[in-house]
């Protein structure tokens, strides 16, 4: 394997990979099956076993190719691919790595603005609440995406079925999940730099 | 009245209600009490371990830690999403004393590692017997048995059943006198995490599941998890328009085919609350000849459209 670019740490984000997850990227040895097993390998720009062999190649930019890819959000962590990986390499888990590093060094690729509004907006309505709150989180993703009209038509069919809940569940130790919050991004912070 | 945790889950408060319902109208017939876990909170769910691995972790590590207060061995958790994180979050802390201290750190609360979370199908084989003794109407349906991605994978964490074909639920509804067909779409993903910001992935994905199982002689899509059921149920329109097609194919709980062989109506049971209407069109034939179904094949062509 060729010396990857590095990053201005000195680090190569091959390294943080393996440091960060234990994945390791020269186990694989380019049989596809994942690409062939991923539900979603259609719609990605680079599949599974691509973005392997650019960790493995190391060519120019490919940090910039890996962490600005579609892929990486395209993927859902169904886990088709790690159970049938006959090297078990644990893509998934690789997969979380390269997302968080994408957002920490705004390499997010423009198509995923989206994806990665509903993950965001998801994870603001647990911090406040501690629970997730359903029409909080569709009207907040609306806003932040942008998509207003969207799911809306559904709406007056959900709240007569009963699925819609018009106030959020709080829970009391609201405290603790903003601790939970805080440290984590903090810490993951120190443990990447 | 045996005593166990019960983690229910965000979805199960709000848009699949219907599977809480169903779950506590059973219970007290299998002897079972449950114990809601004390003020507990979503487990993050894809959102959290897509963006942040220690919050992933940390948010199932408060959950288990106020399980362990209530003094029990196991935490029922139907929810098949929450059941994953939670079981990786147990694993993964198992496994490296490091994270386990770093995670106990965020969370500021003790962790023992001592409640071991329970998926719906692992608790129901647990109490088959009980539940064949109570069934009143055999439930007499041609149904798909869909296990989705949560429940089995990643096999190594997960340790439960075969993961590529799986007959723990299979198991479970044979008891109840249906037959479980068999069907290529058992594990495959429905699109989960997409259903609101690309629910056109959604509508692409869920399709072939449903295709497969109509095709397969299915009259219903049994599933254990929250997920799956609003993909493949609220989310039908899409399912539609990416198959071109009109599949009329309803999808129910486990927990709400088990009600209804022990007699409950639909409303106890939530099936009013699904978009698709649960019918089965089949229902008198079957009751009629429950074992010449495979002579037959046609009668699907009546859930499908050309399009």
């Amino acid at each position: 394997m060729s010396v990857a670019t590095k990053e201005e740490s000195g680090k190569t984000i091959l390294n943080d990979l393996y440091e960060a997850t234990g994945v390791s990227v020269s186990r694989c040895y380019q049989c596809g099956k994942c690409t062939a097993s991923c539900p979603l390998a259609d719609e990605m720009d680079y599949t599974p076993s691509h973005i392997l062999r650019l960790f493995q190649l190391g060519l120019d930019d490919y940090e910039d190719t890996i962490l600005g890819a579609y892929s990486i959000w395209v993927c859902l962590n169904c886990e088709t691919c790690y159970a049938r990986c006959p090297q078990e390499v644990d893509i998934p888990r690789m997969m979380d790595f390269l997302r968080a590093e994408s957002v920490r060094r705004k390499k997010v690729n423009p198509r995923a603005k989206d994806i990665l509004s509903f993950y965001k907006t998801f994870l603001d309505s647990i911090h406040y609440t501690g629970r997730l709150y359903e029409v909080g989180l569709i009207a907040a993703y609306k806003a932040r995406s942008f998509h207003l009209l969207q799911d809306v038509l559904m709406a007056p069919r959900l709240f007569f079925l009963g699925k819609l809940k018009l106030f959020p569940h709080l829970i009391r130790n609201r405290k603790s999940l903003s601790r939970i919050f805080k440290k984590s991004f903090s810490k993951r912070q120190e443990a990447v730099k | 009245m045996t005593k166990i945790a019960y983690y229910p889950g965000c979805s199960l408060l709000g848009s699949s209600r219907e599977y809480d319902e169903s779950l506590r109208a059973i219970l007290p017939g299998l002897g079972v009490e449950p114990v809601v876990v004390p003020d507990w909170n979503c487990c993050g769910a894809s959102s959290a371990h897509m963006l942040n691995h220690d919050l992933a972790i940390s948010l199932p590590a408060r959950i288990l830690s106020l399980a362990e207060t209530l003094g029990v061995d196991e935490m029922l958790v139907p929810c098949a999403a929450c059941y994953n994180r939670l079981v990786v979050a147990r694993h993964d802390m198992a496994e490296s004393p490091d994270l386990r201290a770093r995670i106990t750190d965020i969370t500021g609360m003790k962790y023992a590692g001592t409640v071991k979370p329970l998926n719906i199908l692992e608790f129901l084989e647990k109490y088959a017997d009980v539940i064949k003794e109570k069934i009143k109407t055999p439930f007499e349906h041609d149904v798909a048995c869909y296990y989705g991605c949560l429940l089995v994978r990643p096999p190594k964490v997960m340790k439960f059943d075969r993961c590529e074909d799986p007959q723990t639920m299979d198991a479970i509804m044979a008891a109840l006198g249906a037959k479980a067909v068999d069907w290529a779409f058992k594990v495959e993903c429905c699109g989960a995490g997409h259903s609101i910001a690309r629910t056109d992935l959604v509508g692409k994905l869920s399709s072939k599941i449903v295709d497969n199982a109509v095709n397969s002689g299915a009259e219903a899509i049994v599933v254990a998890c929250p997920l799956c059921h609003s993909n493949l149920d609220m989310r039908r329109n899409f399912i539609n328009r990416a198959a071109k097609k009109k599949y009329t194919i309803p999808v129910i709980y486990i927990t709400q085919a088990i009600g209804l062989a022990m007699g409950f109506g639909d409303r106890e049971l939530g099936l009013n609350r699904h978009l698709v209407k649960v019918r089965f069109p089949k229902k008198p034939a079957a009751q009629v000849r429950p074992e010449t179904i495979t002579t037959a094949p046609a009668p699907q062509t009546e859930q499908t459209e050309e399009a």
